[in-house]
């Protein structure tokens, strides 16, 4: 099974902590047959992303379960992550049509371009990258997905100008948001006195 | 008292008709775009978004029918427009972007003028314009399990029925259970997820089983890296999967279906989550189907991801909740599956094959493919082929119809080196066996297997080394490790093959290859790792040149493997001037030489090839060799020093 690459748990943010809260009140509609972990995973992690400790704590005990019982089953399929992924998720294809037409080189390109290796997220939890083992797009290969948007017959030259195009984009949408904020937090002055 | 099954049904069947004429009779041009996930990913919603823009802008009144994906994925986003008022007959548009729906709108839709030269042929046969039922990518296939792909619209229900779906279920209901099963297995249906276990008997043994609440799932966690024929079935025509299970559910006495698909194809689950929805809203699932006794109902559960529960026993520890790892059979699912109960297990173009088999009899479905093996074969064609997409062929095709006449062959007027099929637990096959007919029995002959029927095709560029040490890195990670042999010998092997595509290959690492090969297929318990080695095993005994030369010489005769190869621009042809591979590489890694010509740094270069793509044609200057010292070595001038520099270099002088 997949190395699994846990990076440093981050705490929950305060939206997140909110989600789980409800998530907890919903569980128990799922019932409590063993048969219904894997959807429940499936449907934790389609609300906060990926499985925090905290959340493999909640559906252990829903399920009188160990959290380490818990924890085999999500780490043995490939759906699950551990840690949280970036807004942006980037997910290179690896099948065979795109490895033999240079997937890997792909792969490569964002790595040294967003300085994460794969299953990794960046610092400002803008992108992550993982592989994929194949998305049904063999006839457009190499083939990369940034979010939910598919590129087909990559070359490592379009990496830069997609990774550009998503910052262009969200700097776009903030300054549509509000005018008068500095567009990026780093541009952001600490208080004074 | 319940109507009969017959009367309920051709009241739906009259339903469907009308919609059907209506839509026909609809005088107005009608554009059906092909909007499946491969579709999609090639432009569709873009060019459907253009065609509703321009009809608004153009003022004129036209129809979009949004249909699932017809296997041509080379020529994707796909366009068919019926405009009968123009004169000329409904249109095959291949490769059609936003912009040339929008000129198609205006041309076509508003003017009438085709435009001949964006054609790829009509959809049916006539006096004015070629049909593309003419060409041998069209022609040379028998659609049994995809007949309707691309025909029909996948979410709407009535298209299917009109299309003369669910006609057998009235049939089905009213026959002996004993009697249907007679007909698949007097059919010689095989399943079609790869083993070719006869469907029939399967059926049968299950119908014997005594246990209560037998189960029917449908298997389509298609985990192999190349194969995406079950998706698009999913997508294109879910009803026909749906009518294959209740007449199994009907035939061995079940209740309950599960179809069991990757979470990791939003669009099939969507697909088929709304397909059972709109069945269950006509009565042809759910308690007492089309007014019958049969209660038989369809739940989707969503797989997360791991090959090995492709194998039956693992996918059903997946829905009990656990680690899909395999178990021991006996008992096999037929006797004892999901939670002990009696299951059917078979693969999605099974279920498919179901329906047109109770539909034309039979006989008609031995009348197609060779004795052994009745039917098709749905293959998804990819690699290095001019045509590549799925494609349906009777069984018994030969490889070389298959890949030239149907796929069109090798672009680039390359020379084809190996085809390989089944995937991870595939093998390749070379050149003398393009003449192998493709079934069951004469794939395993030959090394290789039906598997899922994903098909690469790899020109004589491609390393066979290189290939077999991505499938076996596959294994590796997807083996659960329950067996050692497969756990260890995974490892191992892909050990082995890396040290070979490192350029780092001793003398006897071909032996100890095919030695753990051998323990590996032989130490395993279930199908992942019995055929994990067969990638290693094949290409071992079909392409042994390609090995030695990594081991003896430290090059890779396909130029794939990085460590083996460099990249030099050749000096007599590059142009003075012309920075088209420095402005490419990601790396920094091209430099002007002193004559303002360009070079390589090889010891920053990632041979990511990128140079060759841009460097242009009238100069053609990039090279790529292996082994890597054959590159000359072309000096980097000392850098330039500014201007600013030399004073600050100056200022720093003593005196």
């Amino acid at each position: 099974m997949p190395f699994i690459n846990v990076q440093e748990s981050p705490g929950l943010s305060p939206e997140e902590s909110a989600r789980l809260d409800e998530l907890k009140s919903r569980l128990h509609t799922m019932g409590q047959a063993r048969g219904t972990l894997i959807p429940m995973l499936q449907h934790v992690q389609d609300t906060l992303s990926y499985l925090p400790p905290a959340a493999i704590g909640m559906v252990a005990e829903h399920l009188g379960l160990s959290a380490s019982e818990v924890y085999g089953v999500a780490s043995f399929y490939n759906q699950f992550r551990f840690n949280p992924p970036g807004r942006n998720p980037i997910k290179v294809c690896l099948g065979t049509a795109c490895h033999v037409k240079g997937g890997d080189i792909i792969l490569e390109n964002f790595e040294r371009k967003l300085e994460i290796k794969e299953g990794q997220t960046t610092a400002d939890r803008e992108f992550s990258i993982d592989r994929v083992a194949c998305v049904g797009c063999c006839a457009l290969a190499p083939v990369a997905l940034v979010g939910e948007t598919l590129y087909g017959k990559m070359q490592p030259s379009k990496v830069e100008g997609i990774v550009l195009r998503v910052r262009i984009e969200k700097e776009k949408q903030q300054r549509a948001k509000d005018p008068h904020e500095p567009s990026s937090p780093s541009d952001v002055q600490p208080p004074q006195g | 008292m319940n109507p009969a099954p017959h009367q309920m049904f051709s009241r739906l069947k009259d339903e469907a008709d009308r919609r059907r004429k209506e839509f026909a009779e609809a005088p107005v041009p009608k554009i059906h775009i092909g909007m499946a996930t491969c579709g999609i990913a090639a432009g569709a919603q873009e060019t459907k978004a253009a065609f509703e823009e321009a009809l608004a802008r153009l003022g004129v009144a036209a129809r979009i029918r949004t249909v699932g994906c017809c296997g041509h994925c080379y020529a994707e986003p796909v366009v068919i427009i019926d405009h009968p008022e123009s004169g000329f007959p409904p249109i095959f548009y291949p490769e059609v972007s936003a912009g040339k729906a929008g000129m198609l709108a205006n041309f076509f839709l508003k003017e009438g003028d085709p435009r001949l030269e964006h054609i790829l042929g009509a959809t049916v046969a006539n006096d004015l314009i070629p049909s593309v039922m003419e060409f041998p990518r069209f022609n040379l296939e028998t659609r049994v399990i995809m007949e309707r792909c691309g025909r029909i619209d996948p979410e709407d229900i009535h298209d299917y029925i009109a299309e003369g779906g669910y006609a057998t279920l009235a049939d089905v209901l009213e026959r002996s259970p004993a009697g249907i099963i007679e007909d698949i297995a007097a059919a010689g249906l095989r399943g079609r997820g790869g083993a070719g276990f006869p469907t029939g008997r399967k059926w049968a043994l299950a119908r014997e089983a005594k246990a209560p609440g037998k189960v029917v799932i449908c298997n389509a966690d298609e985990g192999d890296p190349g194969a995406y024929m079950d998706r698009t079935l999913l997508e294109s025509n879910p009803h026909q999967i749906i009518e294959g299970m209740i007449t199994c559910g009907c035939a061995i006495g079940a209740d309950t279906g599960i179809i069991y698909v990757r979470a990791e194809y939003p669009l099939a689950v969507r697909t088929v989550t709304r397909a059972i929805h709109q069945a269950r809203g006509l009565g042809l699932l759910g308690k007492g189907i089309l007014g019958s006794s049969l209660d038989f109902d369809i739940e989707v559960f969503q797989g997360s991801g791991a090959f090995v529960c492709g194998e039956e026993t693992a996918l059903i520890r997946s829905i009990e909740g656990f680690r899909g790892m395999p178990v021991h059979r006996p008992p096999y699912p037929v006797e004892g599956g999901l939670n002990g109960r009696p299951t059917v297990i078979n693969n999605v173009k099974t279920f498919a094959a179901v329906p047109p088999i109770l539909q034309n009899g039979p006989d008609w479905f031995r009348r197609i493919g060779t004795g052994a093996s009745p039917g098709t074969a749905v293959f998804s064609v990819v690699g290095s082929v001019v045509h590549p997409g799925l494609v349906e062929v009777p069984m018994g095709t030969s490889l070389r119809t298959l890949i030239f006449d149907i796929c069109g062959g090798i672009p680039k007027k390359k020379r084809f080196k190996a085809v390989q099929i089944g995937g991870p637990s595939g093998g390749y096959l070379s050149e003398p066996h393009l003449d192998t007919p493709i079934d069951f029995d004469s794939l395993a002959q030959a090394g290789a297997m039906m598997g899922s029927g994903g098909m690469v095709v790899m020109d004589e560029d491609a390393c066979l080394v290189d290939v077999s040490r991505f499938f076996l890195d596959f294994t590796q990670k997807e083996s659960c490790g329950k067996c050692t042999f497969c756990r260890i010998g995974t490892r191992q092997l892909l050990g082995l093959l890396e040290r070979l595509t490192e350029g780092l290959g001793r003398e006897g690492d071909l032996d100890l290859l095919q030695r753990v090969s051998e323990d590996v297929k032989n130490g395993s318990l279930c199908g992942l790792g019995k055929t994990a080695p067969n990638p290693v095993l094949t290409s071992l005994r079909y392409f042994f040149d390609d090995y030695e030369a990594h081991v003896r010489e430290k090059r890779c005769p396909g130029k794939m493997c990085r460590p083996l190869i460099a990249y030099y621009i050749d000096l007599e042809k590059c142009a003075r001037g012309c920075n088209a591979c420095e402005g490419c590489c990601p790396v920094d890694a091209v430099f002007i030489t002193r004559d303002r010509k360009r070079g390589i740094d090889p010891s920053k270069c990632v041979k990511c090839g990128e140079c060759v793509a841009a460097c242009p044609p009238e100069y053609d200057a990039v090279r790529r060799v292996s082994p890597p010292h054959l590159a000359p070595v072309v000096e980097r001038p000392p850098p330039e020093k500014k201007s600013l520099e030399l004073e600050a270099e100056n200022a720093k002088k003593p005196g």
